[in-house]
């Protein structure tokens, strides 16, 4: 995968008019994109009296605004309500999604190809449909305002299953064969021998996994009722409706539920691209 | 992980007595015992009872009763229905052209880019990894009037009237669609790249020897071999665009789907007659229909994709 080398298919060894417009109007487009990203940021970092003031770099930049909305204590909570959802969703997923596609890709037995299909139909169920459900079952449970309740109808994909299917296909069978001759049992084969073998899907699957899970908005938003249990986006949402028209707060809110990934993004720009060309492409 | 338990509790007798092949079925149901469970109770079930919610009057004070198609009789006669028919049409109609166009644009010249690639390519990505719920915030600020929104201040310093954006019927559906469009671009101008450098060079070399103009060979070799990206990215955004909802929802928090309905998907009209009005069996028979809608659409350009 040459996921951070431009394609051969032109090489630019003379530089050309052409290409040196192209370039610019790229990048002329790409600030386009970021732009609301930076006002986003901008007005979080000015005090009520300069939020008419347009100048991307504030003139007097205060963090009063962050002090202000994390020493209130709710976005401290909504955060970290986010950070363990997003992560416990993850580590089920990365965990039961290979190691179904794993079983469905390497073991032969009656049913196989029924439990495939099984799985693999559930991708053409809107979640919108199954939230109903989901709630009458939440609520019969007890599970509304829960962890659990905003959890587990993520706790597995279908998706995740048939990505990591498809990567499990790839390993070869001898890989395997020589492990069983050495006497493993077939959890250990699965877990020391095949799971290393496709550490680019996994991380392609636990960064979609978590990054859907952490702006998500439409499951969380039904199945919570109190503040204490909202995540991000639904803590956000409700903290600007109330706030009105104060957007230097409502700015700084939206900046600390954007900012996280976003840095995660800087640090990690390789893997993650190349985890959603593999996910993009297999997928 | 039963079958690691039966070895541990005959470790010498049953076990080591049936064949390597009957081990694997063991071990296959053994790691699948669990998912299945998980697919059956929160999947499958789920599916039949919201069809079966679909024919009830459920409403959460009172316990379901069997009405019927009464439910899609209520729906098909309602304005509303259609109004919002026609609104998630737009998002699909204006959303999945638009943003194909403007990613494929941007993939193909960011493809021959080497100068500061990767920067450039991580500008346009950058908008995928944000929080829709969030981010609708920042533009609805944006479309606000001046002195406060950042689109009428630039429109106003250029001599042209103020826009209405959000407060117009006819203008609030595309401001509603613009983060949407947006927010997505990045991934398309990724999946659009990794179509493009699968291309094998040699079939470029080999048009160039032939004296291909470069729009020749876009028309005839790049965007050909394209096809099952392009198929790919068509099915995936349309579904994400007739399912729109944290965007519409945020952007306008005092009237959702305002003004008078003019941006509201039937994503929200679930959450609404749901959660708002508690009509639970008029809002499965809702989401049946979503579902419907989502299999017709995805088919039939599966169906035209392939055929060409």
């Amino acid at each position: 995968m040459r996921a951070d080398a431009p394609s051969q298919a032109l090489p630019m060894s003379r530089i050309k008019p052409g290409r040196i417009v192209a370039w610019t109007l790229l990048f002329i487009g790409g600030v386009i994109m970021v732009t609301p990203l930076l006002f986003m940021l901008s007005t979080s970092l000015k005090d009520a009296s300069q939020v008419y003031d347009l100048r991307v770099i504030p003139e007097a930049p205060t963090l009063d605004n962050y002090i202000e909305i994390l020493s209130d204590g709710r976005f401290t909570r909504w955060f970290v309500n986010s950070t363990i959802i997003a992560i416990i969703v993850t580590l089920s997923n990365v965990f039961f999604d290979s190691l179904v596609g794993y079983t469905l890709a390497k073991f032969r037995f009656r049913g196989r190809y029924i439990v495939f299909i099984a799985i693999l139909s559930t991708l053409m169920i809107p979640t919108e449909m199954l939230v109903l459900p989901w709630y009458l079952m939440a609520s019969q449970f007890g599970w509304v305002d829960s962890y659990w309740g905003i959890m587990f109808p993520g706790m597995m994909t279908a998706f995740g299953t048939f990505l990591m299917k498809q990567f499990f296909e790839g390993v070869p069978d001898d890989f395997l064969e020589a492990a069983r001759i050495d006497g493993l049992n077939e959890f250990t084969i699965w877990w020391k021998i095949a799971m290393p073998l496709v550490t680019p899907a996994l991380s392609a699957l636990a960064i979609f996994t978590f990054l859907g899970n952490w702006t998500a908005f439409f499951w969380p938003l039904i199945v919570t009722t109190s503040a204490e249990l909202y995540t991000l986006p639904v803590g956000l949402s409700s903290f600007a409706v109330e706030q009105s028209i104060q957007w230097e707060k409502i700015m700084t809110g939206a900046s600390i539920a954007t900012l996280p990934t976003l840095v995660v993004f800087l640090f990690l720009q390789r893997y993650i691209v190349r985890g959603v060309m593999l996910a993009g492409l297999k997928g | 992980m039963s079958a690691t338990a039966q070895q541990e509790a005959a470790p010498g007798g049953l076990w080591s007595r049936i064949s390597l092949g009957q081990k694997q079925v063991i071990w296959a149901w053994g790691f699948l015992a669990a998912p299945l469970l998980f697919y059956v109770i929160i999947r499958f079930w789920p599916t039949f009872q919201a069809f079966y919610l679909s024919v009830t009057d459920w409403t959460l004070t009172k316990p379901a009763s069997f009405v019927g198609f009464e439910n899609y009789q209520r729906l098909f006669n309602d304005p509303l229905f259609w109004q919002v028919f026609r609104n998630t049409f737009m998002y699909l109609i204006l959303g999945t052209p638009i943003s194909l166009l403007i990613s494929f644009v941007v993939a193909y010249y960011l493809d021959r880019v080497r100068f500061m690639h990767s920067f450039i390519r991580a500008l346009y990505f950058l908008p995928f990894l944000t929080t829709a719920a969030a981010m609708a915030w920042v533009w609805r600020w944006f479309y606000q009037p001046v002195p406060i929104g950042v689109i009428n201040d630039v429109l106003a310093s250029f001599g042209i009237p103020q826009q209405p954006f959000l407060r117009s019927t006819s203008q609030a559906l595309p401001a509603v669609l613009a983060p949407a469009v947006w927010a997505g671009l990045g991934f398309q101008v990724i999946i659009f790249l990794a179509g493009l450098r699968a291309i094998p060079v040699t079939y470029y070399e080999a048009a160039r020897i032939d004296g291909l103009s470069e729009g020749a060979i876009l028309r005839r070799i790049t965007l050909p071999l394209l096809k099952p990206t392009l198929v790919f990215l068509v099915v995936f955004s349309s579904i994400g665009f007739l399912r729109i909802f944290d965007q519409v929802y945020n952007i306008n928090t005092n009237d959702p789907g305002g003004p008078l309905n003019s941006t509201k998907p039937l994503v929200l009209m679930i959450y609404q007659t749901a959660f708002s009005s508690y009509e639970m069996g008029y809002a499965a028979a809702q989401t049946v229909v979503l579902f419907m809608i989502l299999l017709v659409i995805s088919l039939v350009q599966l169906r035209l994709m392939r055929d060409r």
